[in-house]
Formats: structure tokens, sequence, C-alpha cells
């Protein structure tokens, strides 16, 4: 028996029709045709256009009869569609009143803001043709992916550590071997997971892969003749659609299968996926911006305008998405939950979140309905969700940001306190103690795991850079060194850039070491930049948004000119992974509340149990005991910190009866004696004293 | 699309042509779905298929599932072009592969 619900019942231009379902918005294949649902607050007629995949002119346009509309939402079937070489978008008529928020276009072809497969950019960087009349082109997507056993790994939080990276950074490079047909795509990073595993990094947070137009704003640097693009991200085009470009198979529209494989490969090798999702701006620029998808199709509902129509202007962008409209934020929530149910995704970072609490005039609300959506949402309800608590308005949010239990944020604060502390500044300890425990003072009600730990991110200098140059150097922009933060809290040890002096060299190695042990013993979760663990340099370029070069591209020869610093990275990682007690799910209490003798966190100077708060070094230390609240065994960690510009005698606390003190981490010495394999560190000479050199940390274990 | 079927002793040799997309790959379907019959020898000859799309890969796993559950199957001469695709797309790892028509009639008679 056929099923009534199939059967065409209109005809337009020989294309047989009938009403078509409103829910799930976009396009859906359906048995016999291809069922398109879109909406518009104030448009008053949508027209399907159909293209046969890459012609330049439509083969037919379809509207929208008035019974296929049912509230505001236009919706059909479209018959016998050949669903895999069509491509689809919309016109829509309305009024043209910008200051009444309206710009309506029908001349315009607008793509379908539920695209879950774009089209028209097939290849990254391949020069576009101005002149289409549709440059970003939705097409159907089939989603029976074959995920076998895999689901989203769910590690608790605490336990991660996080990679950033970007996608066609990692092996674009010739130096990263891999097949030519993969460099710089989803399928080049495949090829490279045996690299992240000894590493020891168990999530990786990508930059922006939503599809995005590398060509947007594009311009040639007129000192360097360079071809300048939108190389980041941070510009969505699509919110459903991986980044076309970012597929060796993109050519062949398979991206979406490709970035699922990734996700796939990366679960089994037990590395989760982080992506960092753009919902405060999209690609269409201010109103002299291009008609890509939201401004034709409903501008007043999808942007912030000011009472003159303008662009509201807080992401520093040009416009900034209308998060708290209804629609707006039933859209975001449907992305997420497609993202975390399609395609696996174990947690998401919000660019610029605090964006997504304010209210439709801009004002910061005190609970903004798309936060706490979701932070309760049954799909999202094991993802990360992480915050960039702050925007480009103004708004500062690191430690308020609305969480609901549930959001953690990039601390800010702590990349700002350890940059401070560890140059040498005076004045830290206070703070530091705080960091290094998670935040309590920030996140007291939330626990460790709101805390984002990290010195470096991908806006800002790397780590080698941090230690190298007192001030950004970002002529290569083409913005006269005008773009880019001032507020760097970095220290050149003495030289700005490369040099060959060998003390230089020596202490910018011992800095960077220094920053990674502190970032992996701190309460909390840390996240290191990609490249970071070989020293990778932007040559002082803090803000490489726009560079498809060798400014952001890995350059794999660098894991063996730097082989110490890869080497010192895997072992304080697998320190990290090896000991639960620097993984806390709660704060710490200070207190003795398993019956150790020993409190869970201690403090201690040059002297045990004597911190003395105004000076250059702190001595913390951990008790095995306490690890996870008691619920299991772990050494005793100790962690001796000396930032004062001379070496320093430590005295380490006594440990319990029997235990004695190994040496872990001294990243006074050189490689291979500044870190131990966990398990091999060798017996603490004289127990009760050892001299720490000038700007050094030390780690002893206790067992 | 064209698809030839022929048989060499007890192995049925099939050889598509041409592009396997949403559009073909029914075909190709109908005309397979009479030779999954139980304890069959399937070698398909994949070397003159120019191109396979997402929903030629789909049909030909569904293909491959059935008669693995049913027979035997192997691919045979895969253009190294859709071996990356299928590679990089992760469906290369469902099939069993052979370089040439000879060692596809071995694994079948292993």
């Amino acid at each position: 028996m056929d099923r009534i619900d199939i059967y065409p019942t209109h005809t337009y231009e020989g294309y047989k029709l009938r009403p078509g379902q409103v829910f799930p918005f976009g396009a859906t294949i359906v048995p016999g045709g291809v069922n398109f649902s879109v909406f518009s607050s104030h448009g008053t007629a949508c027209t399907l256009v159909l293209f046969k995949k890459g012609e330049p002119q439509p083969m037919v346009e379809i509207p929208f009869f008035d019974e296929f509309r049912i509230g505001n939402v236009y919706a059909m079937t479209v018959f016998d569609l050949d669903y895999e070489n069509i491509e689809y978008g919309f016109r829509v008529e309305g009024p043209y009143d910008p200051q009444a928020g309206h710009r309506f276009d029908p001349s315009k072809i607008l793509m379908d803001p539920y695209a879950k497969l774009i089209g028209g950019r097939d290849g990254w960087g391949t020069p576009p043709d101005w002149n289409n009349v549709y440059p970003h082109r939705a097409r159907p997507l089939l989603s029976d992916f074959d995920w076998e056993n895999d689901k989203p790994l769910e590690i608790p939080p605490e336990d991660l550590i996080i990679y950033e990276m970007h996608v066609r950074s990692f092996t674009r490079d010739e130096s990263a071997g891999v097949r030519p047909s993969v460099a710089g795509t989803f399928a080049g990073i495949i090829e490279k997971i045996p690299y992240l595993k000894a590493l020891g990094v168990n999530a990786v947070e990508f930059l922006p892969v939503y599809e995005f137009d590398e060509f947007e704003n594009s311009r040639i640097n007129e000192e360097t003749g360079e071809l300048l693009v939108q190389y980041w991200g941070y510009s969505t085009v699509g919110f459903f659609s991986p980044k076309a470009g970012y597929a060796a198979t993109g050519k062949d529209g398979m991206q979406a299968d490709e970035f699922k494989n990734l996700v796939k490969e990366l679960h089994a090798n037990g590395i989760e996926v982080i992506l960092d999702v753009v919902f405060n701006h999209t690609a269409e620029g201010n109103e002299n911006g291009p008609y890509i998808s939201f401004r034709g199709l409903d501008n007043r509902t999808y942007y912030m305008l000011t009472p003159e129509g303008y662009y509201f202007n807080f992401s520093g962008t040009g416009n900034t998405l209308n998060c708290n409209n209804p629609i707006v934020r039933g859209m975001v929530l449907d992305a997420l939950r497609y993202w975390a149910a399609e395609y696996h995704i174990d947690g998401f970072r919000f660019d610029l979140a605090a964006i997504l609490g304010r209210d439709q005039n801009g004002a910061p609300l005190p609970n903004p309905p798309l936060l706490e959506q979701l932070a309760f949402d049954p799909i999202l309800a094991k993802c990360k969700l992480i915050a960039e608590a702050w925007d480009a308005g103004g708004l500062y949010q690191v430690g308020s940001f609305p969480s609901y239990g549930r959001w953690g944020e990039w601390n800010g604060k702590y990349r700002d306190a350890v940059r401070q502390f560890v140059k040498g500044d005076p004045g830290l300890l206070d703070e530091m103690a705080q960091r290094l425990q998670g935040s309590p003072d920030l996140y007291w009600s939330r626990g460790p795991m709101a805390s984002i730990n990290f010195i470096t991110a991908h806006d800002g200098f790397t780590l080698n850079d941090l230690v190298s140059y007192n001030d950004k150097h970002n002529w290569a922009n083409g913005e006269g060194n005008n773009d880019g933060a001032n507020d760097n809290n970095s220290w050149n040890c003495g030289w700005e850039g490369p040099t060959d002096d060998p003390w230089i060299n020596d202490l910018r190695r011992r800095q960077m070491k220094n920053f990674t042990t502190l970032l992996m013993v701190s309460q909390g979760i840390p996240m290191f930049l990609m490249g970071d663990e070989v020293a990778r340099t932007q040559d002082g370029n803090n803000n490489t948004y726009c560079h498809d070069n060798k400014l952001n591209w890995f350059d794999w020869t660098q894991t063996e000119t730097n082989a110490d610093m890869l080497r010192f990275f895997q072992n304080i990682i697998a320190f990290r992974h090896a000991h639960p007690v620097l993984r806390g799910n709660t704060f710490m209490q200070h207190r003795d509340y398993v019956g150790s003798g020993y409190p869970d966190m201690s403090w201690h100077g040059t002297e045990p149990w004597d911190p003395d708060w105004t000076g250059q070094a702190l001595a913390f230390m951990l008790c095995g005991k306490h690890a996870k609240g008691g619920a299991v065994q772990d050494d005793y960690i100790y962690v001796a910190i000396n930032v004062y510009w001379d070496a320093l005698w430590f005295h380490p606390p006594q440990p319990p009866q029997g235990m004695n003190w190994y040496v872990a981490v001294n990243t006074a010495m050189p490689s291979p004696q500044d870190i131990a394999e966990p398990g091999t560190e060798p017996i603490l000479s004289d127990q009760s004293a050892v001299l720490l050199g000038d700007r050094s940390i030390m780690i002893l274990v206790g067992r | 699309m064209e698809v030839q079927i022929r048989t060499v002793d007890d192995i049925t040799v099939v050889e598509p042509s041409g592009e396997i997309d949403s559009n073909s790959a029914p075909e190709l379907q109908e005309q397979m779905t009479p030779l999954l019959q139980p304890g069959a020898k399937l070698l398909m000859d994949m070397s003159r298929v120019e191109f396979m799309s997402s929903a030629g890969l789909r049909i030909m796993l569904l293909i491959y599932r059935q008669m693995a559950d049913t027979g035997k199957i192997v691919l045979v001469g895969l253009t190294p072009g859709i071996q990356d695709s299928m590679s990089a797309t992760g469906f290369l790892k469902f099939f069993t592969l052979a370089d040439t028509l000879d060692e596809g009639v071995k694994v079948l008679n292993g």
C-alpha cells in the first residue's frame, strides 16, 4: 500500500509538488523527493530556486503557493529531484526599509540558513567567480553515516587536556609529510593522530570549521605583495555545514562524511572534539556587506539593529547576531543539537560568548534565555560548554558569566596572572595561589572544571613568541601594526626576536618549560596552542588571522630541531595524566579530611609551612591521599616555584614516614634532566634541601 | 553508468563503468540484487568507474554488506582518486580490496 502523504498534489512547470513538512527546517531527502522548509517573519512571498549542480543559472524557480505556507514558514516537497546533483536557494519578497530594519531584495538568491552542505567554494583558495549569482550554494545531504559503535567520549572535564588547533595549519606545510591530496584537510589530521596520541592530549579544539569564506575582505598586502585572507574563519557563512575547503573530498561534496570520519577516528584514539563556534556574528558584515542569507531572509530578526536600522557591532566585525531573539535562539539551539547528534561533537567553545547574554538592544541580561537553554538542553547534556566570556563591546564576564552550573570559561585572568608572574612581576603570589587552585575566587560555586586554564591561544603570541618579544610585530597584516592586542605581558628575555645568544636562548627555553609546568600542575582544564610543544613562532605577530602561509602553518621539522621541548611537553602531560591529585573536581579545602596527617593542599615558601606572600618564591604540596576528594590514592606532589633572578634554597616538607621525595621536573636542568618519564624519577639526594636555579620550577613526587 | 556482468567459473564478475552517484546508483543496485545469492562469489571490477559520489559509496556499502552476509565479495581496480575519497571518508576500510583480478579471484577462492 502506498502512503498518501507522498503523492504529488500540485505541478509547476513540469515539477511535481505537494505542501511540505514544516519540520525539520532546511532541505530533507524524503521518499520520492526533497522537502524544503524555510521561515521569514517579515517576508511576504518566497520562491525556491533550483540549480543543476554548478550551473551558472537556475534550472527552475518554483514559487511557494499560498497553501504551502503555515504561519511564517514556507514548506514544499519537490518530487523526482536528483538530490545529489542539485543546489537550492530562495528569493524572498518583502519591504526594503532599512530604517525599519528590513532589507528584502528578491533579486538576490539566498542561502538556506539550515543548509547541511554548502557547495560553490569546493577547494580552499580557489579564486571565486565574483559574478556568480549564487556563490555559496545550499545542497541536500544524506545523513546516514555509519558510526559503528562510536559515540561522544564523555571524558570527565577535569581530566581533559585541550589542544587548540587550526585544521589547515596542522598539515598544510610540506614538512607534515602527509599525502599531498590530504594536506591541510580533515583527512590530513587523521594521518597525524599518532602524533597527538604521543603528545598525550585528549581533546582537540578546532578553530571554526563551519563554512566560511576565506576571500571575505581578501586583499593584497602592498608591502609584501602577499594575498591576505580570512584564514582563521571567525566569520560564519553557514552554521550547519563543515567547510568544504577543509576537506580533501570537498570537490566531490563529501566534506560532511570526511569530517564525521575524522571525529570517529579521533574518538577511536581517545581524543574528544571541541568546536570553536561563532554565534556572535555572520559573514554578511554591515550595511555594505553582501547578501548571503540572513540579511535577505529576515534582517530584523537575525541582527541586532540600532534604532536607525544600522548594525550593532559588539563583535568588532560589522554585525551582531540577535541571539536572544526567540527565532535566532531556536536556530542556534538547532545547530548545536545537530552537531552533537549528527557529528558526535564532544563540546563547544563559544567565541565572544558575552554577546550571547545581551538582549535585543545589546544590554546584558541577568538571566539570558539562550545560555540557560543550552545549559539545560537534553541533547547537549554531556557536551562541554565553554565560553569566551567577553566581547568586543566591552562586556568582560570572566568569573561572572551566567553558567547555570554548566558553563566553563576561558580563564583570561589565569593567562594574564601566569604571564606576569613567570616574567618576574612582583606582588602576584596571592593571585597565583587562586589560579593554581582552579581560581576558586572566580568559580567558587562551579568548581575547578569551570576554569579553562591557558597561557596561549590563537589570539596573541605563541608560547615561543611570549618569551621572545616584548611587543607585537604585526606589520605583515597590512594594518600598520595597529591590529592585535597590546597588553601581552610578554618578556623577550633580553633581546627582541631571534638571537644566537646562548644565555638568552637557555632562559627562553626554561621560561617556556616553566609556563607549561604551571599549566599542567594547575587545577582546572589546561589548554595550549598547536605548535607550542615545538616552540612554534609567528615572528612576533600576535594576530595572524589573515595569513595562509608559514606564519600559521605547523613546521614539522621543529619536532626534530626542538625535540627537547616536545619531550618535555609529552612528559609533563603524562605526569598530569598519571596524577589524579592534579585533577580535582572540587576545590581544595586546605585541611585534612581523610586522616592522612596532611591537608589536601598546603602552601610553603623556601621554608616548609611558611609561605612568604610578598616574595618571588612559592611552593605547594598536594596530599595524594586526598586525590579526587579521597576517592583514589596518589603520590604526594611538591612544586617549588622560583621566579626570582637568582637561585634559592628550598626545603620541602617532611614527607610521611617511609616516603621519599623523587625529582620529576627541574626546569633549571638541561634536557633530558629537565623532566623524567613518569615512574623513572630519580631520588632527591638531600631530602631536606635543594638549590633551585633562578627562574625555575621543580616538582618532587613523594612515594 | 553501464554495468556488464559475466561469469568466470563460479565467480560472477560485475564491471560497472562511468559515474556512480544518486542518479545511477539505484540502477546498479537493481542489477546486482539478483546476484546476491547465498554462497555466491562476487568480484567487482571498479577500474572503469570514473567517479563515486557520497550516495554512490552508500549504495556500494549496502550491496557489499548484503553480499558479505550471504556470500563473498571483493573489489578490484579502484582508481587512485576514488581510493583517496574512500579513504578520506572512512569507506575504504569497510571493503575487502584486491589489486588485480587474479588476486581478487584468489581472495574469493581462499
